[in-house]
């Protein structure tokens, strides 16, 4: 199973990834739940939908401070896969990383990569650099 | 220099502390924003106002704060002073100055009497013995039930009789309070009937059969002639024919007089019988001195009653503030519940249009009286009265004196086929008398001001907010009219569930569907769900069948607390509370919670429910700390559940010198019985071994209080946001009938309740309140008292400490690795100062400079 093609508009091109950074066996990443990865020092979280789409966001919390977002809800809103922050329930679109409800904050997007699983292996991909802000994100069947 | 110095404040005194004071303080602090007036109320009782209609609740467990009026928060607003327990001695009108009882001289540029009425004791001899009472105040109602307590300690073996003087409205309510002590209760009126103010001969009939067969004896067309005494205590009663009953206790409720002594000292005109004269405005014969309540006699006579008094508190705040209004008449309507028996009357009650025609229904079977009054063509409402059903009193007293739509007939008939919601009322027809609000008002509450729910409604208009008699007319307005603005009084769980909690708890009870796909699909409305009804499904999953949380797919439905069976912390990290079931804990174990905090560095407080919260613990740490822990016996606390935390207890019989029942052994009875229980909200419960209360159990929401007999059991507590004492729900139970009870209703909250709905809350919102609850729980009146048995038994038969099962299973296990691919490694964001000799997390500005004393590095931020 290759499954590096891109469905929606909004993922990123295939080529910007520099390289792809094996994290684990799918079969580790439950569904409809999260796990933390380090990925070059950074923290990221990396979701599995009901569907077996995956995603990456950033750990970091960006509401809190906390590195807690893998351990968020799992769900749509308006069908679209989301996540909810354990913390102050902040809701976050996973394929682009979106706040979709800040409750009284000012919305603050979440960091995306790119998921590719080849077999049975998921990586991360790596964008020039971990810290380059201007990536967005990704999402892999 | 400034231009102009601000107006100091005009200064209002307010004498007297009853509801209608209250009131005036209300309706001054909202209309008077600026504070042009400052208020200083003088209450001569010890307390705040409180909810004297309501003084019977009382002996049905509610303790004085509980009929506290209002939001208590007014008291600490900068421009009103409450003072409690100061009477006014002196009026010095020249000087506008009131002398108290504390020796101060109180200033006003206006003064308003609201000093009330007091309870008249009639001129017979042995009026003063003791146990004779009155019937007014919290204190009146304290001594009587100390005095009732008293005579059961001094003669266990016989039921203490009481004699109540007056088959008025305060007279029947002394009967209920005295049946309530379970004293063996006659009640005597001079007239003909029962209430003979509110109902008429077939009413009072009617009254008489449904009192009677509370086993409270009646007579009427009685006279009492005198108190008979034994050694200065009441012994018994003698009426005019001679005759002669034993009685232990008499209570007077025969009639209020005006408080008017102030006013005549102060040469203020008083009316023939009493009572401030005020003209329309509320004014006294002096433009600074008013007068309201039950002590002002206005158009000839003074009322006895709250609803005028809140219309003259109205009239005198509007006039103070520059406006005119005067009073409007008084609302005489009364919607009362007596022993349990519906009364209502309201309008011409009595007939006494020469022309009225009368349409009346009596069913002695099923002991209701129903008696509506129309004009002579049979269309306009002038008046009725109700006794023993009184439903249909609240949709039709706003229609008095317009014209019926239908039948008259059709409202007296039984059940819901004369609702409220058939009539279409008149946007001008008043429907909350206590504040004045009328129809049109709670509709534009919906149409413009766009609250949503009734209770947004009782906020926006005050409408239902003081008696509540109302309310059942305000929800159908309310629906109405969201109903007409395409509004559906929506329940709806979330996006993805068209149905509220209770009916998913039922739907998936039915079913029998064990999965969240397979809920989703059958009862949802489309996508994955969302962190509302994932952990609603859980809690529903888990109720039904108590099967480990993170087992099938029901890990993914979890909350980061549940799914880490721990607590999440701000900083990411999490605390592990051991279950110490009652807070009774061994040396030993004391010992193997500190070396547990020792070996991880935990920091370690106790929390309110007598256990050790231990803090700090990252996610990859909690299997080890568990581990040790149920090797020295431990075993999870479900601090991190919606479901039972502790069960606290006071020290009870076993050791302290007053304890009446071993209220430790009860608790951990409970705790080890209830423990996992998962339910809408956190429950807490408590034991006290006496009355002296230690454990608190009143704040919980099922608190357990040791009697001599047995043990009372409280429901509805909770601290918390909005604070609750719990209330009496049933009294002497022997233990097994006690965890009977508290099976069924712990089972039927957990069945029923919305979503994060607390008992409290719970009670309050269920239908016919914590009197329907009884009928359920106690009598089983929806005959489902077995079943809700025998989901106790399953639960209590399928428990298993969730930490002890984890450590089993490899699989669970794994959910707690730090990182995917870097198991050995940790978070390193995670950053502790020292504070009193103990780890914290490091604010922002020491992570860089303060000494850390773990996670010596800073996690990389994206």
């Amino acid at each position: 199973m290759i499954t590096t093609s891109s469905t929606s508009p909004l993922d990123r091109p295939i080529e910007h990834v520099t390289e792809w950074v094996p994290i684990c066996q799918v079969r580790e990443v439950p569904h409809e739940r999260g796990v933390a990865a380090l990925v070059q020092g950074v923290q990221i979280a990396i979701f599995r939908t009901h569907d077996d789409a995956f995603f990456a966001v950033q750990q970091h919390d960006p509401f809190c401070g906390a590195m807690i977002i893998s351990r968020s809800l799992v769900g749509t809103r308006n069908g679209r896969p989301c996540v909810t922050s354990p913390m102050y329930k902040q809701v976050f679109d996973l394929e682009t990383g979106e706040c979709l409800d800040a409750g009284d904050q000012t919305p603050v997007a979440l960091r995306t990569w790119p998921v590719r699983v080849l077999g049975h292996e998921l990586s991360i991909g790596i964008v020039a650099s971990v810290t380059n802000d201007t990536v967005t994100g990704g999402r892999s069947r | 220099m400034t231009t102009s110095a601000p107006m100091a404040p005009k200064k209002l005194l307010i004498v007297g502390g009853g509801m209608v004071a209250r009131r005036l303080v209300d309706a001054m602090r909202d209309r008077d924003s600026v504070g042009v007036w400052q208020i200083t109320v003088l209450a001569e009782e010890p307390r705040a106002p409180y909810d004297r209609v309501a003084l019977t609740t009382y002996f049905s467990g509610r303790s004085p704060e509980d009929l506290a009026l209002g939001d208590q928060s007014v008291w600490e607003d900068h421009v009103v002073s409450l003072r409690r327990g100061v009477a006014a001695r002196h009026v010095d009108r020249d000087a506008r100055l009131v002398r108290g009882s504390d020796g101060h001289d109180y200033p006003y540029d206006a003064m308003v009497l609201a000093t009330g009425s007091y309870a008249a004791k009639p001129p017979v001899p042995g009026n003063d013995l003791h146990g004779a009472f009155v019937y007014r105040t919290i204190d009146d109602v304290a001594e009587l039930r100390q005095f009732v307590e008293d005579l059961r300690t001094r003669n266990p073996r016989r039921a203490p009789r009481g004699v109540v003087v007056g088959g008025g409205l305060l007279g029947l309510e002394a009967a209920g309070a005295l049946n309530a002590l379970a004293v063996e209760t006659t009640v005597v009126e001079f007239a003909d009937r029962l209430m003979p103010l509110q109902v008429d001969t077939g009413g009072g009939a009617a009254l008489h059969r449904l009192i009677t067969g509370l086993g409270v004896s009646v007579r009427t067309s009685t006279a009492t002639a005198k108190v008979l005494g034994e050694r200065g205590r009441v012994a018994g009663m003698q009426f005019a024919d001679g005759e002669q009953v034993r009685a232990d206790v008499v209570v007077f409720a025969t009639g209020v007089r005006p408080r008017d002594d102030l006013a005549r000292s102060a040469d203020l005109g008083v009316g023939e019988r009493g009572g401030v004269l005020v003209d329309s405005r509320c004014r006294t014969n002096d433009p600074a001195v008013w007068a309201i309540g039950e002590v002002a006699c206005i158009d000839g006579r003074c009322w006895g009653i709250v609803a005028p008094g809140y219309a003259m508190a109205e009239v005198v705040a509007d006039n103070l503030l520059g406006g005119d209004s005067t009073f409007p008449g008084a609302d005489t309507a009364t919607k009362l519940k007596l022993l349990g028996v519906d009364v209502a009357s309201f309008g011409d009650a009595m007939s006494t249009d020469p022309n009225c025609l009368e349409v009346v229904v009596s069913d002695p079977v099923a002991g209701v009286y129903k008696k509506l009054v129309l004009s002579d063509d049979a269309r306009t409402l002038l008046g009725g009265i109700f006794v023993g059903d009184a439903s249909a009193y609240a949709g039709l007293r706003p229609m008095l004196g317009r014209p019926l739509p239908s039948d008259p007939v059709g409202y007296l008939a039984p059940a819901s086929s004369g609702s409220v919601a058939d009539l279409d009322l008149p946007d001008e027809a008043p429907v909350c008398s206590c504040n004045n609000v009328c129809a049109g008002t709670v509709r534009a509450a919906v149409s413009e001001r766009h609250c949503t729910d009734v209770a947004a409604v009782k906020a926006c208009t005050k409408a239902g907010t003081s008696c509540g008699s109302c309310l059942p007319l305000v929800k159908s307005l309310v629906s109405k009219e969201l109903a007409k603005a395409g509004i559906e009084l929506s329940t709806a769980l979330c996006e993805h569930f068209a149905l509220s909690r209770s009916e998913l708890f039922d739907a998936v009870r039915v079913t029998e569907l064990r999965t969240f796909t397979q809920i989703i699909e059958r009862h949802g409305t489309g996508g994955r769900g969302c962190a509302i009804c994932r952990p609603v499904i859980a809690s529903i999953l888990a109720s039904l069948y108590n099967e480990h949380i993170l087992g099938a797919d029901r890990g993914t439905l979890q909350d980061t607390n549940d799914f880490a069976m721990a607590n999440l912390q701000k900083d990411g990290s999490y605390s592990v509370v051991p279950r110490i079931p009652g807070g009774e804990i061994t040396p030993e174990g004391l010992i193997a919670i500190g070396e547990v905090a020792q070996r991880f560095g935990l920091y370690t407080k106790i929390t309110g429910g007598q256990r050790i919260d231990l803090f700090g613990a990252r996610i990859d740490q909690l299997p080890e700390i568990w581990r040790l822990l149920i090797d020295a016996g431990f075993e999870s606390g479900h601090a991190y559940g919606k479901s039972l935390r502790t069960v606290k207890s006071c020290v009870g019989s076993t050791w302290c010198r007053f304890g009446v029942q071993d209220s430790v052994a009860l608790a951990i009875g409970l705790e080890l019985r209830y423990r996992g229980l998962r339910s809408p909200h956190k429950l807490k419960l408590g034991v006290s071994g006496c009355a002296r209360e230690c454990a608190e159990a009143r704040g919980k929401d099922v608190g357990i209080i040791a009697t001599e007999q047995g043990w009372n059991l409280y429901v509805g507590g909770n601290g918390g946001f909005t604070p609750r004492h719990a209330q009496l729900f049933a009294e002497d139970l022997e233990t097994p009938d006690l965890i009977r009870t508290i099976d069924r209703f712990l089972m039927f909250y957990v069945r029923t309740a919305d979503r994060l709905q607390r008992t409290a809350a719970w009670i309050e919102e269920y239908d016919g309140g914590l009197e329907a609850l009884r009928s359920v729980v106690l009598d089983d009146s929806l005959g489902i008292g077995a079943d809700l048995d025998a989901a106790m038994a399953r639960h209590v038969d399928s428990y298993q400490d969730e930490w002890a099962a984890a450590l089993d299973d490899p699989q669970t296990l794994a959910r707690f690795t730090s990182f995917v691919n870097a198991p050995q490694a940790h978070d390193e964001s995670l950053a502790y100062v020292a504070e009193r000799g103990q780890a914290r997390p490091a604010r922002p500005d020491e992570r860089t400079s303060a000494v850390l004393i773990a996670g010596t590095t800073l996690g990389v931020r994206p």
